[in-house]
């Protein structure tokens, strides 16, 4: 039941013309070069796509800031200041590039290294669309959970290999933070898959609905808490603000990257901003109806029907819908993340540690029990359906 | 397809190596423009402008261990619920529900038995309190009049 984009592609006339077209020129099967070339080059673009995103994240949240605080924010480079990434990562770049005499230089280097990989390893199965999904493993949940704590590891590493107390103290605190907090993250998003009933992302999304009532946060009261219990898990693996205590400014300079300096500290940056951009997309993927745009305009077979356009349009303009559909969800939670952001004072850490083991992870497995006694008392019907049972059968009665 | 998990799988190498490949780069390229004169006090860490005392790699507060002990207790738990949630819904439709229910159940009390005990035991404060008795009191009063 695996699903990747060349799968999507291979229903088209076109594609399998051309592997064939190739077979004879190149003269042998092309099927896999063809799949290579493909993966290559849509890899490409979600990896610059993300990129843009990371880098525009830092614009966003200069700007956003500047405007919960009444400046006027970066407004020099490019119109409106939008190309101050751009001019950041030159400065970035051009910087010298210092390893403390003490440090461990082979983890030292490794560390932000680690942490773009694991969030690029994260992206392959966030699911963008019903066909531009990269790749849909049958474990996705599972694969993304455990790819993305690649990023604590980095964190800590980073921190422990710069031999500096303050690095030390916030490599410590982002490993404890990170790994406490998985628990209530993988706890709400269990409930998730035991009523959508598998673990791959087109799963959980195929069996939410374009309406927000068929959403799966709207689905009963327990992924109603489940969403927020997610969220603020989310928010603190991936250490925003009020859970930024790995790099808190005013106490720990600057937490686990104050050796890095120039691109170093850029990447570490960058892997935060697009870590951001993943989670909230499987916040939407797992709650908010990921892709699926309402009337089933995503499938193209209305406006095939209503439009007489060709199949192939139809359905490429219902793919442009699901993305349009999936990445505004996805930057309506971005907005929300930085907003708490600059809206509240960060935890202190016996209370972050409060939180999660004596809040969110309780109330995680209070919530997973209530969804599987849910399904299975109920058939995994949501409230609305009951609701309109109800009503079904009062008006069935007269 | 012959092989699935190759064609299933190539994207995330793909992408780590991509991954690998900015960042190398991007050091690489970074090599060109950026100046590089070391000297003895911009590779020292930093320290709020002193000299550094020692190492910072020493020991460090025991909760950490505390918490990582915890925590892989719940992860592991949590991953081996992952194949039963994946399952529970088939299940359920074939009328088989009440099982998977039950162990679900059974495997998420021993979780919560857990929670409890590390709570009564004082593991999930970050910070420890410790009650201490009168006699204990009088002793610490005794040892700074002293």
């Amino acid at each position: 039941m695996n699903s990747t984009i060349v799968s999507y592609l291979s229903q088209f006339e076109g594609h399998k013309k051309f592997i064939s077209i190739l077979s004879e020129a190149l003269g042998f099967d092309a099927t896999y070069l063809v799949a290579f070339l493909v993966f290559f080059l849509a890899s490409f673009i979600v990896v610059n796509v993300m990129a843009l995103v990371g880098g525009l994240g830092t614009y966003a949240e200069r700007k956003i800031s500047a405007d919960i605080q009444m400046r006027q924010g970066p407004n020099r480079v490019g119109p409106y200041g939008l190309l101050q990434f751009l001019a950041d990562g030159v400065k970035m770049i051009t910087k010298e590039d210092i390893i403390p005499r003490n440090a461990d230089k082979l983890l030292f280097t490794i560390a932000p290294l680690m942490a773009l990989v694991g969030v690029f390893g994260s992206l392959a199965v966030v699911p963008f669309s019903s066909g531009f999904i990269l790749t849909d493993l049958n474990v996705g949940v599972f694969y993304l959970i455990g790819v993305s704590s690649l990023v604590g590891v980095a964190i800590f590493l980073g921190g422990y290999s710069s031999n500096s107390k303050w690095s030390m103290l916030g490599g410590m605190r982002g490993a404890s933070q990170i790994i406490s907090y998985e628990v209530p993250v993988t706890l709400s998003i269990l409930a998730i898959v035991i009523l959508a009933g598998g673990l791959s992302f087109s799963t959980l999304v195929e069996a939410q609905g374009g309406m927000p009532h068929q959403w799966y946060i709207l689905h009963n009261p327990f992924t109603f808490i489940g969403f927020f219990v997610f969220f603020i898990g989310a928010l603190a693996e991936t250490n925003r603000a009020p859970f930024d205590l790995p790099e808190a400014e005013s106490e720990l300079v600057s937490g686990y990257h104050t050796e890095y300096t120039g691109m170093r500290f850029g990447f570490f940056a960058l892997a935060e901003y697009i870590e951001v951009f993943v989670v909230c997309g499987v916040a939407a993927a797992a709650f908010l109806g990921g892709y699926k745009v309402p009337f089933d305009l995503g499938t193209g077979d209305l406006l095939v029907n209503t439009l007489h356009l060709p199949p192939i349009i139809g359905r490429n303009i219902g793919q442009i819908l699901q993305v349009g559909s999936f990445v505004t969800k996805t930057l309506v939670l971005y907005y929300i993340v930085i907003w708490i952001r600059w809206t509240f004072p960060r935890l202190r850490v016996d209370h972050l540690m409060t939180l999660c083991w004596k809040y969110l992870t309780p109330i995680a497995l209070f919530n997973l029990v209530g969804c599987a006694v849910w399904l299975y008392a109920f058939d995994g019907q949501s409230v609305w359906e009951l609701l309109s049972h109800l009503g079904g059968a009062s008006s069935g009665g007269h | 397809m012959s092989s699935p998990n190759l064609d299933v799988y190539m994207p995330i190498v793909i992408l780590m190596a991509f991954g690998v490949v900015a960042v190398v780069g991007a050091l690489l390229f970074g090599r060109l423009l950026r100046p590089s004169n070391p000297n003895t006090l911009k590779e020292s860490p930093y320290e709020c402008g002193e000299e550094p005392i020692g190492s910072a790699w020493s020991n460090f507060n025991v909760r950490f261990y505390v918490v990582s002990l915890i925590f892989i207790i719940f992860d592991v738990e949590g991953a081996l619920m992952f194949p039963v949630a994946a399952v529970f819904k088939k299940f359920n439709e074939i009328g088989e529900g009440a099982v998977l229910l039950g162990s679900l159940l059974l495997f998420i009390l021993v979780l919560v038995l857990g929670i409890i005990y590390c709570w009564r035991k004082g593991d999930l404060d970050w910070v420890k309190s410790f009650k201490l008795t009168d006699e204990q009191i009088k002793q610490l009063n005794g040892i700074e009049e002293s």
